[in-house]
């Protein structure tokens, strides 16, 4: 049997280091479209102050750059190291989308990021333009891969179980590639990083602003960052939207417990916005409702229900009594009785096989759990209610606050008075670290509501681990602890050195305090 | 023509090709690092040393990560078992790695000599660290690892991390360490001029020989004193993956053996010595760009001549042969090694065309007057 202090440390790993990647993603997603603007500008207009714009943002995204090329080699390892059994049962799906991965998205950002910092001098401006854009583009294909590889995570298609090898195989590269459940993360994930990088931008720039300095240029990077922003911060919503109603059909588990239902409710269902949810007694306190907003959200219709926790868990149990069945029969294909018969009782019962998986945290043998595991087992398919309940609460009041000060800034640069709005100002700086609260607090929803499974109904998270010992999870958990918080440091302690700058680190002349600057670079 | 067989063997190819590939560019990254303190001295000829590959280094790495990506995709079970088997190992060196990007990127951004020293070392580590470990990891690929797999197909590692360390292993770290600082010599060599190109061609006299005596070493004890399993029984090759439907014994021929029955493979060792010899005797010369040519043809050959002494095996296990894992009963599906070989096929030429064009624009020597005219927008 596997440890469960094995199962709870590999998982805060991922966790940590998955949360810890994801600070410098979706600032590399977003700055790289901003740059390709930026110099987009700068091409069709000639104008030099669109060219220090270029390349001053992108010296603040190269220190982040770097951070995540550091941070994603550790992901890249991790389902080896970490998630040995995972990666041998779902590799034939999982591994070539790495792999395309790497041949679409990581060699053609990182082999151009090296030539958009020193081709200036070496490439005319078309060329070195599409540079940047090829890099912008290498970025966000780099996420739909991975988002592809982890939507089927999410909703898994296109593959089937095979008795002949233990594991699951592929049946159709193209149903897992055009799974629903991967566009609309995709498209939600990708405008999230604008948002982060709109945000970083129009904050910076804002600072610069209240503090009147470099101000043509400050201004011009704030008017691009809330146009930009406004239109991200518009996708995101929507998209998240539409991440709801996908969830509504693919994962009614997950959906159920964001939004605390514990009963099906004649439809359409109400939405809770907020209260207290009680797990063991299965209830939510204190809750303020509004009527059939969640039957409209997650069902586009009046008149579809949206199933309560109770209702799928009593689904589960059904499942987890077949999942027994097919165990049993792999059991006997596996001892070398292939009879037709014993073919055909796995094939009708194998959908449910994972179901069955969830005994083996009670009993090796699977076949011979008693109706109280059964039960257990059918109760660990409702993922704990409160974090994700809440957590889901911060990324939508974070969502609607940037889209009011994505909407204030660009109605003021419309109106051409934004430099007065000190408040607004101010405020878009206090706002700089909502977009990656957002994305934290999403992910934790995505990852942590799809417990108990690693592939939703077909490896439960305690198999997925890897035989290591806990002594050596520790080892490497404290290795993160001590390399991340320094690099962290020093990468903060640099992005502050260069935003105070400002564009007078490119030594042009042409910025305020170019003289004051003591530093070489 | 794209049955499962002929699929099998095709990616054994391409793991290879991918391989060899991350070998020699990354390997000449490495070398470059691991000698940064030694051959510069002053801030100003280290800075000429980082940016020999500062602005390449990256798509070089892309190379370790796709053969990550590619043994996962094509040989999940090797990646799995492998990965998880040496844990310890494999969080060093990707805490080595993590020196790289930060200290590319960030050394140069203070003026501070304690600040950019401290990198340079991180950028040592980072680029010697690796290469010892992954020689240590090939060692014990052909010793054989100690692991075994259960009922559920799940790896279990029987061994330690010390357990790794063997001496014939940590000889070949020793001889990867040598190879990567020789590449990685030959390459600043072709790049810089004066002092630097100098001190680079006196390194690659003195590695040469060095590395030339390692890999006589490591051959002879190979040859001689290291035994291979055999296989006794197995499943069709085009038969579903599965490693513990064959029978091996655990002490089948020698190396020596393996190699004489079926004597074109010995063209690889011979390619390893004459391509290192050659590049050894032209670069402590004057010659540039044969001599790194030369040395890559010899990388090539030392990788070629561990993969063809290993076929079929992918993954020798020392304590229960039957688990090791071979090409025929540790790839993927069918339909995945076909999908993974028609991206594969389309993408790597792209690959190598912009990689190359952004090679042809970045060429050129890189010398202190260049640092000091760039110094805001170099590394
Ligand atoms: C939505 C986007 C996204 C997500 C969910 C992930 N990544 Fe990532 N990753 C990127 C978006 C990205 C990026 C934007 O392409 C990065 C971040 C910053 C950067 O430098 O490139 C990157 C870098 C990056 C690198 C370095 C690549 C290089 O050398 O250029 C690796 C190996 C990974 N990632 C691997 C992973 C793995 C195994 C993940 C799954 C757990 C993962 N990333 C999640
Ligand atoms: C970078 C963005 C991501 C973040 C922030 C993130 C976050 C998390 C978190 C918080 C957990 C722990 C959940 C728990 O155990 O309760 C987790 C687990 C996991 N995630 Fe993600 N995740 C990200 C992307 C991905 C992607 C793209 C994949 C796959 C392609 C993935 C695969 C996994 C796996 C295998 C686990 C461990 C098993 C589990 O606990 O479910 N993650 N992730
Ligand atoms: C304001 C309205 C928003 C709604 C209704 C919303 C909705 C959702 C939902 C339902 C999920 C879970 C998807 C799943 O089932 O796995 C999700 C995930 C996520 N959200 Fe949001 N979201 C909103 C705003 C934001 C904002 C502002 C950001 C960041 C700037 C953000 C970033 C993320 C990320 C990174 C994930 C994880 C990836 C994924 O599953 O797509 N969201 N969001």
């Amino acid at each position: 049997m596997i440890g469960d202090d094995v199962v709870m440390l590999s998982r805060l790993q991922f966790g940590l280091t998955a949360l810890y990647h994801f600070l410098f993603v979706p600032l590399t997603l977003g700055m790289t479209f901003i740059l390709g603007i930026m110099e987009s500008v700068y091409v069709m207009t000639g104008k030099e102050v669109y060219k220090d714009m270029t390349k001053f943002w992108g010296k603040l995204f190269g220190i982040n750059f770097a951070m995540g090329v550091t941070t994603g080699l550790t992901l890249e390892f991790q389902f080896g190291t970490n998630w040995a059994y995972y990666s041998h049962y779902v590799g034939d799906i999982f591994g070539p989308l790495l792999a395309s991965e790497g041949w679409m998205a990581f060699f053609l950002e990182s082999t151009f990021v090296g030539l958009f910092f020193f081709g200036w001098d070496k490439l005319t401006k078309v060329q070195h333009l599409t540079v940047t854009w090829l890099l912008a583009v290498g970025t966000s294909l780099s996420a739909l891969w991975i988002l592809i590889a982890n939507g089927w995570m999410q909703y898994p298609v296109g593959a089937e179980f095979n008795y002949e090898t233990l594991r699951m195989e592929m049946t159709s590269f193209a149903d897992v590639i055009l799974n629903p459940v991967a566009q609309v993360k995709f498209v939600h994930t990708v405008a999230a990083g604008y948002v982060t990088g709109s945000m970083f931008v129009l904050g910076i720039s804002s600072w610069y602003l209240l503090n009147k300095r470099d101000i043509g240029f400050a201004r011009r990077s704030f008017s691009i960052a809330s146009a930009f922003g406004l239109a991200s911060i518009l996708s995101v919503i929507v998209l998240g939207d539409e991440s709801g109603y996908t969830s509504g059909e693919t994962q009614k588990m997950k959906l159920a417990a964001i939004e605390a239902e514990w009963e099906t409710e004649p439809a359409p269902a109400s939405f809770t916005l907020i209260g207290i949810p009680d797990q063991n007694g299965q209830r939510t306190g204190y809750a303020i409702k509004i009527p059939f907003l969640l039957g409209l959200m997650a069902t586009r219709s009046i008149d579809e229900e949206v199933k309560g926790l109770k209702e799928l868990q009593e689904g589960s149990l059904v499942r987890v009594k077949n999942g027994m069945v097919a165990y049993g029969e792999l059991q006997k294909l596996r001892s070398g009785d292939h009879s037709d018969a014993t073919k055909q009782a796995f094939a009708e019962h194998k959908a449910d096989l994972g179901y069955g998986l969830l005994l083996k945290k009670y009993t090796e043998n699977v076949v011979d759990a008693d109706a109280a595991m059964i039960e257990k087992a059918a109760n660990d398919t409702i993922p704990k209610v409160a974090p994700l309940f809440w957590t889901f609460r911060v990324m939508v009041a974070c969502g609607f606050t940037m889209l009011f000060v994505f909407a204030m800034t660009f109605y003021y640069c419309a109106t051409r008075v934004a430099d007065q709005k000190r408040w607004l100002l101010r405020m878009a700086v206090w706002c700089i670290p909502l977009p990656w609260i957002a994305a934290e607090t999403g992910w934790f929803v995505a990852e942590f509501g799809r417990q108990p499974w690693t592939i939703s109904g077909i490896l439960p998270t305690h198999l997925s681990v890897s035989s290591v010992s806990s002594g050596q999870l520790w080892f490497s958990i404290g290795g993160f602890a001590l390399f991340y918080t320094v690099l962290l440091i020093i990468e903060l302690y640099l992005m502050q050195k260069y935003v105070r700058i400002g564009p007078s680190s490119l030594h042009t002349g042409r910025y305020c305090h170019e003289q004051a600057t003591t530093t070489a670079h | 023509m794209f049955d499962y067989e002929t699929m099998r063997v095709i990616w054994w190819l391409f793991i290879g090709v991918v391989a060899i590939a991350f070998a020699l560019t990354e390997g000449f990254d490495f070398g470059v690092s691991t000698l940064l303190p030694f051959v510069g001295k002053t801030d100003v000829e280290r800075r000429v040393i980082i940016n020999t590959v500062g602005a390449t280094w990256e798509g070089n790495q892309v190379w370790l990560v796709l053969l990550g990506g590619a043994i996962f995709a094509v040989w999940p079970a090797v990646y799995a078992t492998l990965f998880s088997g040496l844990y310890v190992a494999m969080l060093l060196v990707l805490f080595a790695l993590f020196f790289r990007p930060a200290g590319f990127d960030y050394r140069s951004k203070v003026s501070d000599p304690r600040w950019r020293n401290a990198w340079d070392w991180g950028l040592f580590i980072g680029g010697t660290l690796p290469p010892v470990l992954l020689g240590v990891l090939v060692g014990n690929l052909i010793l054989g690892l100690p692991f075994h797999l259960d009922q559920d197909l799940r790896a279990f590692y029987d061994g330690s991390f010390w357990g790794l360390l063997s001496p014939f292993a940590l000889l070949c770290g020793v001889v990867s360490l040598l190879a990567s600082s020789f590449h990685g010599a030959l390459f600043l060599k072709w790049r810089t001029e004066d002092v630097i190109h100098d001190r680079a061609t006196q390194t690659v006299a003195i590695l040469g020989p060095l590395l030339l005596a390692g890999m006589v070493a490591v051959t002879l004890w190979v040859f001689i004193g290291i035994d291979r399993p055999e296989i006794t029984q197995m499943a069709a090759t085009d038969a579903p993956s599965n490693p513990l439907n064959k029978a091996v014994i655990a002490v089948g021929a020698s190396w020596l053996q393996h190699f004489m029955a079926h004597p074109w493979m010995l063209l690889a060792p011979l390619l390893g010595f004459l391509g290192l010899i050659l590049a050894w005797l032209l670069g402590k010369g004057t010659s540039t760009m044969a001599a790194f040519l030369f040395s890559s043809l010899g990388i090539a050959g030392i990788l070629l001549t561990v993969g063809f002494g290993l076929f079929p095996f992918l993954l020798i296990s020392s304590t229960d042969p039957r688990s090791s894992l071979t090409l025929w009963d540790a790839s993927s599906s069918h339909t995945t090694l076909l999908w993974a070989f028609w991206i594969t096929v389309v993408f790597l030429p792209i690959v190598l065309l912009y990689t190359r064009w952004v090679y042809k624009i970045l060429w050129g020597s890189i010398t202190e007057a260049s640092v000091l005219k760039d110094s805001h927008t170099l590394y």
